[in-house]
């Protein structure tokens, strides 16, 4: 039988937005209740409320030892379930069952405080995140080194640089060993170097066993440490089960073959455009449209092609292709980019848009446009892309026994 | 040890409430310490700042009710009755309104971790312990002054401190979770002190009124205070027992219904905060 660590049945959370008069102060609920009162209790449905489900009949169960994602966009609901599981706050309709030690990591330096010392601050959050007094002092020296603050213990953390404020921080958190973890979007802190130590150590945390719950936009990140994901879309569960299927999925349900977007005033991308009919035929042809303020002296339009879960497989530029009648100076202009017999297994995949010109960069938009392509070619019995990966080259066997 | 398990539910009473306040206990300790720790922070005087406010209160009362009013202080020195009510109306009036702000002043916290939210208020408490601790001394000063030391009735001291402190959580439950959805209440606070001040028998002797006594006990802080008088000032303030049990029964009311309501609200504490 399976060991289920989480599960959740029929989960909902409802909030009340109000609207103007709701009552503020004690005396605006006071006299409301006493017109209430004085209407015979009529009066209570007079207040302008309205009900916002962040979640809705959100069911699913996680084994033990299951590293989960959660993807979903801004507003999904993300955020109210990991409050949930972490029990901030209380369902309004159906249950949860945890087994197991929970820690909830929803911030970074949750409960810092800026007059005391890096040293208090580590025995103080510590305490707040769950962890025993011994249990801090034991690893209080792998946190310090994690951290790399050796020097400034004992300077009150509001003299610490935001770069040492938020090492020392996440450091505290890294150490936690519950065996049910919660975290929400705390990858995203400090420069790259650390990123990458963070990422290692959540990797090493999820390796030793323990149930982990991640919340992240960064998909990459979730890809490599996730096995599983679930994806929320407006409060409801979209899609469950392996990370790599959750992560196209999401793409799927937000692919667009064509973006408008503002002009500013600089040069920039106003359009990205995938012929649909060109595609389903297996080629991939796209149309940028750009504007300027001033008149562009041969502007240099460019694509990289990626997977869904973020990975480039192909990048060009007019400058690495040079089109036959280079683009004319002027404020405006559309510039296309053909790929015949586009060489991919079916999947989704996006576009980034690049715009300048031979010494400047105007304008990007990573991931402007993703579709689904549906490849012409079949094979019976291909193993998943992300085993194989997305390219499909033409290729011949030959075999002799 | 297997895994113990937790169902969350809607409405579904914490069946482990009271267990996990206990284990909960060191970070009780932690945000006491910290409250402490950073109570006096940057300041240039200090935990002197503690003494300060008594002190001059003192001044001001032994002043006010003693030489102008000429109000009966039985036999004992003016300031040391008036400084044997401070004590323990400083000690309630810094717990209640430390208690009363403690969830507001502490939003982040709430917002973010699970921990059973009685442990910010009892935590807020401490600081006012302290504080007691610093004015006592004080008041032993002024013994030594007056060479007036109280006898082995002083050994009932912290009974009385108890009930200061019950009243002061039973009061503070109310006002803080009535604060995390009402912000009125943060005026409440130091205006209900301003009133208490002179509905407890803080600058005078109880024995000055003796017909409203009764009606008075309905103030915890009567029995508070007169108890202190007679602890410290060897029974010169006689006890009287209808008093304090009216004292008592009234800070047990409000401490359950305190409770009560504190509990009742808890779970919507971070959705409203």
């Amino acid at each position: 039988m399976a060991d289920l660590v989480i599960t959740a049945e029929g989960l909902g959370k409802r909030y009340q937005l109000a609207h103007e008069s709701r009552p503020d102060t004690f005396r605006d609920s006071f006299l409301q209740s006493l017109r209430g009162f004085a209407r015979g209790f009529s009066g209570l449905g007079n207040k302008v409320t309205e009900d916002f489900w962040a979640l809705k009949d959100v069911s699913f169960s996680i084994e033990r030892g299951e590293v989960t994602g959660i993807i979903g966009r801004n507003g999904a609901g993300k955020s109210t379930l990991l409050k949930l599981l972490a029990r901030i706050t209380e369902p309004t309709t159906g249950r949860i069952t945890l087994r197991g030690r929970v820690a909830s990591l929803l911030e970074v330096g949750t409960g810092f405080h800026q007059e005391l010392s890096g040293r208090e601050n580590i025995f103080l959050n510590g305490a707040i995140l769950g962890m025993s007094r011994r249990e801090i002092r034991r690893k209080f020296d792998e946190i310090v080194a994690f951290a790399e603050v050796e020097r400034f213990l004992d300077t009150p953390v509001k003299h610490y640089s935001s770069g040492m404020y938020v090492r020392l921080a996440f450091s505290v958190a890294a150490h936690l060993e519950p065996e049910i973890l919660i975290v929400d979007e705390v990858l995203a802190v400090g420069d790259g170097e650390f990123q990458k130590k963070c990422l290692g150590r959540m990797d090493a945390i999820s390796r030793t066993g323990r149930t982990v719950l991640f919340v992240s936009h960064n998909l990459e990140a979730l890809r490599s440490i996730c096995s599983r994901g679930l994806l929320l879309e407006s409060g409801v569960m979209a899609a469950s089960g392996p990370i790599q299927d959750v992560i196209a999925r999401y793409h799927l349900e937000h692919s667009e073959l064509s973006a408008r977007f503002p002009a500013s005033d600089k040069p920039s991308i106003t359009g990205v455009e995938i012929d649909g009919a060109r595609l389903q035929a297996g080629d991939l042809v796209v149309k940028l449209t750009y504007q300027s303020p001033w008149p562009l002296r041969s502007p240099v339009g460019g694509f990289v092609l990626s997977t869904a879960d973020g990975r480039p497989i192909f990048g060009s530029s007019m400058r690495t292709h040079p089109p036959t009648d280079p683009l004319a100076d002027s404020r405006a202009g559309t510039c296309t980019w053909e790929v015949p017999q586009l060489a991919l297994h079916s999947g989704n995949y996006s576009l980034s848009a690049w715009l300048g010109d031979k010494a400047e960069d105007f304008d990007q938009r990573v991931d402007a446009v993703s579709f689904a392509f549906v490849s012409p070619r079949h094979y019976p019995g291909r193993p998943p892309v992300h085993t194989i990966g997305p390219v499909d080259l033409p290729c011949r066997w030959t075999a002799q026994s | 040890m297997p895994a113990p398990e937790l169902v969350i539910e809607a409405g579904r009473g914490e069946a482990h409430y009271w267990r996990d306040l206990w284990r909960y206990r060191e970070l009780l300790g932690f945000l006491a310490w910290r409250d402490i720790k950073v109570r006096y922070k940057q300041t240039a005087l200090g935990a002197a700042w503690a003494l300060i406010q008594p002190a001059v209160t003192l001044v001001v009362f032994t002043f006010i009710f003693g030489r102008l009013a000429k109000m009966p202080s039985g036999g004992v020195p003016y300031p040391l009755l008036v400084m044997a009510g401070l004590l323990p109306w400083q000690l309630f009036a810094n717990a209640l309104s430390n208690a009363s702000g403690s969830l507001v002043g502490n939003t982040h916290l709430i917002s973010k971790i699970y921990f059973p939210r009685l442990v910010v208020p009892l935590s807020a408490l401490a600081v006012a312990v302290i504080d007691f601790a610093i004015v006592a001394v004080l008041y032993f000063a002024l013994c030594a002054w007056w060479n007036d030391w109280p006898d082995w009735r002083v050994l009932a001291l912290p009974l009385f401190t108890l009930l200061a402190l019950l009243a002061a959580l039973g009061g503070g439950l109310w006002l803080t979770a009535l604060t995390v959805r009402y912000r009125d209440f943060r005026y409440v606070v130091p205006f209900l002190l301003q009133l208490g001040v002179f509905l407890s028998p803080v600058g005078f002797s109880t024995a000055t009124i003796p017909n409203w006594r009764l009606l008075f006990s309905f103030n915890p802080m009567v029995a508070v205070i007169d108890g202190f008088r007679w602890c410290l000032l060897r029974g010169q303030a006689p006890l009287s027992f209808p008093s304090l049990a009216i004292g008592c029964a009234a800070t047990a009311i409000m401490l359950v219904t305190g409770l009560m309501y504190f509990r009742k609200t808890e779970r919507s504490f971070a959705d409203v905060i």
